[in-house]
């Protein structure tokens, strides 16, 4: 059993930096389905590979109604970088400081790496937990379909 | 649900080996060297397998995957798909522009066609569609294999082990990277 959020628990307090300026608040979870992605480290190989696969197919989120973003412990700066890198336009939230806080609260952190695991959480439009995985390792990277038909389910 | 399994055989897919062969569906990269050892590997199988090659290109992870995916199907529209795939699998570390003109060339193609078709957008759609609809259906990484229209993750360990039987154990890498 991890200590992943579970689905039904409803959002704790969430405070993530944005590049833009404003911090992703939980309130920012209200009104529509938001699906946080978090990676241990931008620039790594297996989380290179988990944004462009999920940027890949950023359509079919968006058909479902969801915003998805990207939260690790790097800085703003550092996702920026990483992200026009990629050429990926998934949206970064960062988790940098206070290091891991909001992680954290939702289970989401590799205390052994000092990093955000390799975790997925929906929150459905009320802030309520709606599916969350955690990779059986870092190393792992959970395919897209498995969002999707998370978010399926969530929606039937 | 996302997680369809559409992975059949289709009338413009690009296959080689015997009729009677099990049928293996390789989404792939050209530019990818576990893609490269497949290759060798699933040639050598035993009994001959029935494999169809498709495209899963991403933008960043090598700079070359999509140009090459595309040139790939730009040399099936004068029917010499195998043959360039052969060709870059051989040698992946030429595959910038005048190594695929000059690989055309030799593999007796009109070059000009060629450089047209690579870059028009009936082939950039190929390769995108293939590309997403690996990924819906689950792929993670190349190679992706599916047998009998599902994932089999396991293949690519399969295919290296038994090249691999007689020889002291090491680390040989593979597609699940160990590191994060």
């Amino acid at each position: 059993m991890s200590g992943l959020i579970r689905p039904g628990a409803p959002a704790p307090e969430i405070s993530l930096a944005t590049h833009e300026g404003p911090r992703f608040t939980e309130a920012d979870l209200l009104g529509r389905t938001t699906v946080l992605v978090f990676y241990p480290s931008a620039f790594s190989p297996v989380c290179s590979d988990q944004l462009q696969i999920y940027d890949e197919v950023g359509d079919e989120f968006a058909r479902r109604g969801a915003a998805l973003y990207g939260v690790s412990t790097d800085s703003t700066w550092t996702q920026r970088a990483f992200v026009e890198h990629l050429r990926v336009s998934i949206p970064q939230l960062s988790d940098f400081e206070p290091k891991g806080a909001t992680s954290r609260r939702l289970g989401a952190y590799l205390e052994s790496a000092g990093t955000t695991n390799r975790a997925i959480v929906v929150f459905g439009p009320d802030a309520v937990v709606r599916w969350s995985h955690l990779a059986a390792s870092p190393a792992e990277l959970p395919g897209a379909n498995l969002i999707l038909d998370a978010l399926d389910a969530a929606s039937s | 649900m996302a997680s369809a399994m559409p992975l059949e055989l289709r009338p413009d897919d690009h296959v080689r080996g015997p009729e009677d062969g099990e049928l293996i569906v390789v989404y792939a990269d050209f530019t990818c060297p576990f893609c490269a050892v497949a290759h060798v590997r699933l040639g050598e199988r035993r009994p001959p397998v029935r494999r169809v090659f498709r495209h899963l290109a991403l933008k960043a992870r090598q700079p070359r995957a999509v140009a090459v995916a595309r040139a790939a199907e730009a040399a099936a529209r004068q029917g010499a798909f195998w043959a360039f795939h052969d060709a870059v699998y051989a040698d992946q570390g030429h595959v910038d522009d005048p190594h695929l003109w000059a690989l055309a060339e030799r593999l007796g193609l009109d070059v000009d066609r060629f450089e047209a078709d690579r870059r028009s957008e009936a082939v950039a759609a190929r390769v995108e569609a293939q590309t997403r609809e690996a990924i819906l259906a689950g792929a993670t990484t190349t190679p992706a294999f599916f047998r009998a229209g599902r994932p089999d993750p396991g293949l690519y360990h399969e295919l290296v082990r038994s090249e691999k039987k007689n020889a002291p154990a090491r680390n040989e890498g593979g597609p699940e990277r160990l590191n994060i």
